[in-house]
């Protein structure tokens, strides 16, 4: 069943989410529903469980279903991220971003070029993930969504140029 | 409701707290806000409104005409078709750079207009120094023709001295 998506100005979608305990049945019959509704929303890549009312940290990112891979970036397949933590962030770019919480709004915004992050399955195993490009965005949009912060949140202006786009890291 | 868009345009020497004085008016009037856009431009301060006005051009004009002559702005007012949630998303965007000449402007979105380029979005400004001024000039659109097709029509253009580049938008829906 597709669950409905909260909608901005909506404040639950402010609230931070708590860490899943649980991995039982309830747990992974949830999972099944919160990614239909992903796949039912127009041209979504990923969705959070507190977009839905669920106030844990569950995340579902997969990218491969898009007509075009987009060029840099990853492609993991379909990733269930419960309790992520990203563990390390690389380069920053400017990209696009809109959210099915936030109907009829696109926007720039900065992110980690590549992260690596752990998560747990829909049985309490971790995992550890890399990713980069267009997925690591998704990734970042998604657990922005678990601590109460939207891409709105994060907007950079218009006349952010592409000059300043990679940032590179010092080295120690 | 008989509320009607009206874009209004204020144009003047540039200062601080034009945009409340003038918001605030239209507040006061009975009047909604749609998009707009401010930008200085040279030193001047230049600002488009979608206002939603129950009254006709002439009743828009009067609520802000007293704040606009006093801030030494001038005023134009039009009734316009269309509203909101009329957004337009882009693929691509084009940045084009180079030591200032006439020109640049109109050969860069002649070419890319020939090569399909739908224009939702342009800005361009000059830096460097007063000696040796650079165009700079973003775009943002729809390549109707594909992206390529955009490249190739942009190869002429950067044998004439300007830097090109074309990056995709993708648009990430989470």
């Amino acid at each position: 069943m597709s669950l409905d998506i909260l909608k901005y100005p909506d404040e639950r979608l402010k609230q931070a989410s708590q860490p899943v305990v649980r991995f039982d049945n309830a747990l992974r019959a949830f999972v099944d529903e919160l990614e239909e509704t992903m796949r039912a929303g127009s041209g979504g890549v990923g969705i959070a469980a507190p977009q839905v009312g669920r106030f844990e940290r569950i995340v579902i990112v997969d990218i491969s279903a898009m007509r075009k891979l987009p060029a840099g970036s990853s492609s993991s397949g379909r990733m269930l991220l419960i309790n992520l933590e990203i563990t390390g962030w690389e380069g920053m770019v400017m990209g696009r971003e809109g959210c099915m919480s936030v109907p009829d709004y696109t926007g720039n915004v900065i992110r980690a070029e590549r992260i690596h992050f752990t998560a747990c399955d829909e049985f309490g195993q971790s995992h550890e993930y890399a990713c980069e490009g267009f997925e690591a965005r998704a990734v970042q949009h998604e657990v922005d969504h678990l601590d109460g912060l939207l891409f709105l949140d994060r907007l950079v202006s218009r006349r952010t140029d592409l000059f300043r786009r990679k940032v590179y890291r010092k080295k120690d | 409701m008989n509320d009607h868009w009206y874009m209004l345009t204020l144009v003047g020497r540039d200062r601080p707290g034009i945009v409340a004085h003038i918001t605030h008016a239209l507040f006061e009037g009975g009047c909604h806000l749609g998009e707009t856009s401010m930008m200085r431009l040279g030193g001047n301060f230049t600002i488009m409104m979608m206002v939603r006005c129950a009254g006709s051009t002439h009743v828009l004009e009067q609520l802000v005409a007293g704040q606009a002559e006093s801030l030494g702005l001038r005023l134009h007012v039009d009734r316009i078709e269309g509203g909101l949630h009329e957004h337009m998303e882009p693929d691509v965007r084009i940045t084009v750079y180079g030591a200032d000449r006439p020109g640049i402007v109109a050969h860069v979105t002649g070419a890319l207009a020939e090569a399909g380029l739908d224009v939702f979005d342009l800005i361009s400004d000059v830096g460097g120094t007063a000696q040796a001024p650079i165009y700079i000039l973003q775009i943002e659109g729809r390549a109707l023709e594909g992206i390529p097709a955009l490249a190739s029509a942009l190869e002429i253009v950067k044998g004439e001295g300007v830097d090109v580049q074309i990056t995709p938008i993708e648009l990430m829906v989470g």
